[in-house]
């Protein structure tokens, strides 16, 4: 495997392509979060709450994304992983995950982060610096 | 409404990077990586041990802000910032607090918006902090006269 410092400027790593979000991702994830909110897991609670259907953790969404760089750890670690949530994130929907790299230098490399769903919208969007250690 | 909070801050709260909660964490975010889990990999690791996601403190105790109550439902999570020292590593204590960093009020297209802007802390025994967290916390308008009644 290619290793991250080898990458430029411009570069992208391998996007990742999540299974279609399904209601056991998000039970799972309120069960290893602790976020029991209801409008991420019962259709009634949702509409309740004005939403179309329940949506997603917007950390569940943001913890995915941070798999991108797992492979890298061996080099360093993300010391700023920051996020803006644009769009919400419903059942069925299917997240691309991507990161590109906007600068490099002696010790560390940013990249810019984004999660887009099937329709080709940002669901988030923001930057990681990863510092090589 | 909340101005009255800002620097206002939680009591410190000791939480431990539990290894069964870290192993159900990176499962529940589909990150099957050896370096979360195994034993093994960990110790040979530049870390030495296993470490913890980046997103895991969410399943720390931050403690509690005195008379700060938020509706668990209807807020927005608009913006979550995480800025490390290092690596969190799995079995180690965390100490965690958080604080009203600031609010303001803006008017958008569904009436007045409120910000609040919320700073989480971790630090180790010694009062080093190992990771800091900023979360940007949006109360619409619907919500704020809920709070207000």
């Amino acid at each position: 495997m290619k290793r991250l410092w080898e990458y430029e400027v411009n570069e992208s790593l391998k996007e990742v392509t999540l299974n279609p979000v399904s209601r056991l991702d998000l039970i799972k994830y309120a069960g290893a979060s602790g976020d029991f909110n209801p409008i991420h897991t019962i259709d009634e609670e949702a509409l309740k709450s004005g939403l179309p259907g329940v949506i997603a953790h917007g950390m569940w969404t943001m913890g995915n994304l941070a798999k991108l760089f797992t492979p890298y750890y061996n080099e360093g670690f993300l010391e700023d992983y920051q996020i803006r949530f644009s769009n919400m994130v419903f059942l069925e929907d299917i997240l691309t995950l991507k990161a590109s790299i906007k600068e490099k230098n002696e010790t560390d490399m940013l990249f810019q982060i984004y999660v887009i769903n099937q329709h080709g919208e940002n669901v988030l969007r923001g930057s990681v610096k990863f510092r090589f250690v | 409404m909340l101005n009255g909070f800002i620097g206002k801050k939680s009591n410190r709260i000791k939480n431990t990077v539990e290894r069964g909660l870290v192993l159900r964490f990176a499962e529940a975010i589909q990150d099957n990586h050896p370096i979360y889990t195994n034993e093994k990999f960990g110790k040979e690791s530049r870390y030495g041990k296993n470490i913890a996601p980046p997103t895991f403190p969410i399943v720390f105790d931050f403690g509690t802000i005195p008379d700060l109550k938020l509706p668990s439902i209807g807020l927005i999570h608009g913006e979550q910032h995480y800025h490390y020292e290092r690596p969190l590593f799995v079995g180690e204590d965390v100490y965690c607090y958080s604080e009203v960093k600031d609010y303001y009020e803006k008017e958008g297209k569904n009436g007045l918006m409120g910000f609040l802007i919320i700073m989480r802390y971790g630090e180790d025994a010694d009062q080093n902090i190992l990771f800091t967290e900023k979360q940007v916390v949006i109360i619409t308008e619907a919500v704020r006269r809920e709070m207000l009644k």
